[in-house]
């Protein structure tokens, strides 16, 4: 075996287990915003509560998106490891696409809040509501900017060994960050009408 | 027009300029200081060298030494703060004046314990760690050196931000933890908060992704044979502490940016109004909190096992329960938060939980010490000046203990929680435990990383000065605790009060002169390295892999890559006469290049806390898209190595053994 691919699958192997750890811390920290989220839930200050304004419909058709988003990105690495690039980048197309559909209505869910006077300095609830979801939100916003950045290389460089480790790691933080938002949608949206 | 200005200068404002005289004179001191070795550096034609040799480098030892410099630096800062906390206390008794202001007084105290766990304790450590672990578990690098680097400069930007609120805005008057609704919004407006906040925010993040570095180098990193069970406990520790940062400094981001939210988006987590809940921050960062005491004082432990074992001329005495020991504190750590608060209402049930876990953790600790005294036992004990500071330690860890374990029942931390009895326990157990761990460590490894040893008879001295003025300046607290005395008074009226306060003040004076001969002793050192050179690469008969290596090590660490049979693998091959290499071992290695990506990284985290303290938007939005550009671009680069031959290395080597 030549000694640049053994040096190459030993760093990969490296990013690959200090990726899983930054996705671990990042769990602690998603944990930490839940806690708060749940201590502060009924804590309206006289303001609407949980189930007065969130709407699970809402966030049923977001739910969606993420999950077609997580499917498509799991086809683009399977497509780039068979070496069918097109339909690699077709795929992530994809993926970007429906994360940004699910960022858009996100925001616009974001906005109808704010102009019916419920902003995050209404109270404590929504506050920590605004703060969990937005933080979820500032997330995929990366993981757009880091699929962006994947289907620039991939067209450049196609099928390589390089292109195939990158693309999973960018997978693996597409699929934690669905992941998160299951727990979102239970918790937060599900929740609120319990 | 005038909305225009205000959005270019956020709330930067002329009349933050610093007004009475002590800050003042800090104000133009400081940036004087800067521009002095500015000039210094231009003077001397070293720019270059510096850009090449350090500013670049990715090189964990280099470092590890900018992190040890850093963290020097601030240490002479936060004692200077200390002796004008206990100058105040010492003169200010019975309605007399002390020369400082209470505001002044409130962020000097902020300030002090600030600095000293977050630049000064987590610096040394990093920078220890750094410099040896890698030597330690027989690698050439960090598992991601470039990360490394970045870590190093958010911790400096951090740093900066701190000193920078000296000469603009003032600094945090909440306290190093910065407990809410002080720090809210409502009654603490200005810029403090916000440096205390962005500061540990930067640092903090450069912290999280060094415990992630340290974890996936000694998982993966390490040399062939080195099963888990055969790695030094240094390392071992390191290990464990990096886990709990990994769990716990995600705690802390969430905390401040919560903290943050309120301030600057007028948001209500912690506020007073509205269903904020000030409750819940203390328990969010003494969730954080309490693992952070346990992330300095581990790899202190994990230096003097290492020393005692050393210099006793044995193995280390019960290894797999020091393991062990690591492991129950490691969890344990994460179930005693609630200790630090037993007088805020929790109810009696919680509060007997917490005590009872808090007894708990004592017993791994007292183990450990149990274990290095047996290790002693029976050992030719070589009393360098590092042994020196372990016995040091021993006493004084010893205490500090036991005080925790008599806080640990709530009737008692009833009496005596936030009066000077808690102050005295933790200074007791980090200075006891920590500081010494950390000096002890540094005077150990010293010839290994500059090639000539540290003089040992100044090194006695410093750590016996600092002995005696531990002692002087933190039995009395314990005393005035009792008494009655409560934390961050700037003024008294029991005149009964004011002798221990005296004394206490004294002995920040022999703490300062411990200091003072530790630089002597750096100095003298260096006018004598070549009496003090370290021809052999293995002064103190070492046991480990770090002293196989030539001193100084050479930037790849190991010329060959070393195979472990042996938990002490250096000394198994010494008795074996097996420390020869031969000519045909040495074989081609790639290192990674040096990057300015870790600098322009750290510059641009801290225009973007000094952004978001002075409410710069533009620029804030700016620094975010330069960070993503850097990395993005980064990221692109796949050849990011070089190369040294067989031949070189031998060479090399050839020339360091002669
Ligand atoms: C032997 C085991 C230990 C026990 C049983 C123990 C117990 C305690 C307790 C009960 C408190 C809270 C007291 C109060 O607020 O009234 C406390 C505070 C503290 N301890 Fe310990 N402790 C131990 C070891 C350590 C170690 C190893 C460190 C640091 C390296 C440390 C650092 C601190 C700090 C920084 C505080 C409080 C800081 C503050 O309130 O600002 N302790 N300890
Ligand atoms: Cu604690």
């Amino acid at each position: 075996m030549n000694s640049v691919t053994n040096r190459k699958i030993e760093k990969y192997e490296k990013a690959e287990l200090g990726f899983w750890l930054y996705l671990m811390t990042d769990v602690v920290l998603f944990a930490s915003l839940f806690a708060t989220y749940m201590v502060l839930k009924n804590s309206t200050a006289a303001g609407p509560t949980a189930a007065d304004i969130l709407d699970p419909t809402y966030a049923f058709f977001e739910t969606i998106a993420l999950l077609a988003s997580s499917f498509t990105a799991g086809v683009a690495v399977l497509a780039l490891r068979f070496k069918r690039v097109r339909l690699a980048i077709g795929a992530l197309v994809g993926t970007l696409v429906l994360g940004a559909l699910f960022l858009t209505l996100e925001i616009s869910e974001f906005v109808e809040l704010v102009g019916h006077g419920h902003a995050w300095t209404q109270s404590a609830f929504l506050s920590g509501f605004f703060t969990l979801v937005a933080t979820h939100g500032i997330h995929i916003t990366i993981g757009l900017i880091w699929g962006s950045v994947m289907i620039a290389y991939i067209f450049k460089k196609g099928s390589t060994a390089d292109s195939l480790r990158k693309l999973t790691l960018f997978s693996l933080f597409w699929h934690f960050l669905d992941l998160v938002w299951i727990f979102i949608f239970t918790i937060v949206y599900l929740g609120a009408h319990l | 027009m005038n909305e225009f200005i205000q959005f270019i200068l956020g709330r930067l404002s002329i009349e933050y300029f610093p007004k009475d005289p002590v800050t003042l004179g800090a104000a133009i001191g400081m940036p004087l200081t800067v521009l002095g070795l500015v000039g210094l550096i231009t003077y001397l034609k070293r720019w270059n060298w510096l850009w090449s040799n350090w500013l670049t480098s990715v090189d964990a030892k280099k470092i590890g030494i900018m992190y040890i410099i850093v963290a020097i630096i601030m240490l002479l800062r936060g004692v200077a703060d200390a002796g004008m906390l206990r100058l105040q206390t010492a003169l200010a008794a019975n309605g007399a004046a002390g020369p400082f202001s209470t505001d002044t007084f409130q962020q000097v105290f902020t300030a002090h314990g600030t600095i000293m766990i977050f630049f000064v304790a987590m610096g040394l450590a990093f920078g220890i760690i750094n410099c040896v672990m890698p030597l330690m578990i027989g690698a050439r690098d960090m598992a991601f050196p470039l990360l490394n680097a970045v870590s190093f400069w958010l911790f400096a930007a951090g740093m900066v931000l701190v000193n920078m609120s000296l000469v603009f805005g003032g600094f945090s008057n909440g306290g190093w933890l910065g407990y809410p609704p002080l720090t809210g919004l409502e009654y603490n407006p200005g810029p403090g908060v916000d440096y205390w906040i962005w500061s540990l925010q930067v640092a903090g993040i450069g912290s999280l992704l060094t415990g992630i570095n340290f974890v996936t180098t000694i998982l993966k990193n390490r040399a062939p044979g080195m099963t888990l069970m055969k790695m030094p406990i240094f390392p071992w520790s390191v290990l464990v502490m990096s886990v709990l940062i990994m769990l716990a400094f995600p705690i802390l981001t969430v905390t401040l940016a919560l903290l943050g939210l309120d301030r600057t988006m007028g948001m209500h987590f912690f506020t007073s109004d509205a269903g904020g809940n000030p409750m819940m921050y203390i328990n969010l960062i003494w969730a954080w909190g309490h693992p952070e005491v346990y992330i300095l004082v581990l790899p202190a432990f994990g230096i003097f096992s290492e020393i005692v074992a050393t210099y006793s001329k044995k193995v280390l005495f019960g290894y797999k329960t020091m393991v062990w020991a690591l492991l129950a504190i490691m969890f344990l750590s994460f179930i005693v938060w609630q200790h630090h608060f037993f007088t805020m209402g929790a109810g009696a049930n919680v509060n007997a939980f917490f005590g009872i876990m808090t007894m708990v953790i004592a017993v791994p600790t007292g183990v450990k010490i149990f274990n290095w005294l047996f290790t002693m036992y029976g050992g030719r004990i070589a009393f360098k000046a590092p042994m020196i500071w372990f016995l040091a330690f021993v006493v004084t860890f010893t205490i500090g203990g036991v005080t925790g374990v008599m806080m640990a029942v709530p009737a008692l931390d009833f009496q005596v929680h936030n009066t000077m009895f808690l102050v005295a326990h933790f200074h007791n157990v980090i200075i006891g435990g920590v500081v010494f761990g950390f000096f002890a460590g540094m005077m150990h490894w010293f010839p290994k990383i500059f090639g000539f040893r540290l003089h040992d008879g100044l090194g006695k001295l410093s750590a016996l000065f600092w002995l005696i003025g531990f002692i002087l300046a933190f039995i009395p607290l314990y005393i005035l605790g009792l008494m009655g005395a409560v934390r961050r008074i700037d003024s008294y009226s029991d005149p009964t009060w004011q002798p221990l306060f005296i004394t206490s003040g004294i002995g920040v004076l022999f703490i300062a002169g411990g200091i003072g001969l530790f630089v002597l002793q750096l100095a003298y050192s260096i006018w004598k390295r070549k009496q003090l050179r370290d021809e052999t690469g293995d002064p103190w008969d070492g046991r480990t892999l770090e002293w196989s290596v030539p001193s100084p090590a050479p930037h790849y660490n190991f010329a060959v890559q070393p195979v472990v049979a042996e938990r002490d693998e250096w000394w198994r091959r010494k008795q074996q006469g097996r420390t020869h290499v031969e000519r045909s071992e040495y074989v081609d290695i790639w290192l990674p290049k040096n990057s300015p990506v870790g600098l322009v990284i750290g510059v641009l985290a801290g225009l973007f806390g000094f952004s978001i303290i002075w409410h710069l938007w533009w620029l804030m939005a700016i620094c975010i898209v330069a960070i993503i550009i850097v990395v993005i671009r980064r990221t692109l680069i796949d050849d990011n190595e070089h190369h040294i031959s067989a031949n070189e290395l031998f060479h090399e080597a050839a020339k360091a053994s002669r």
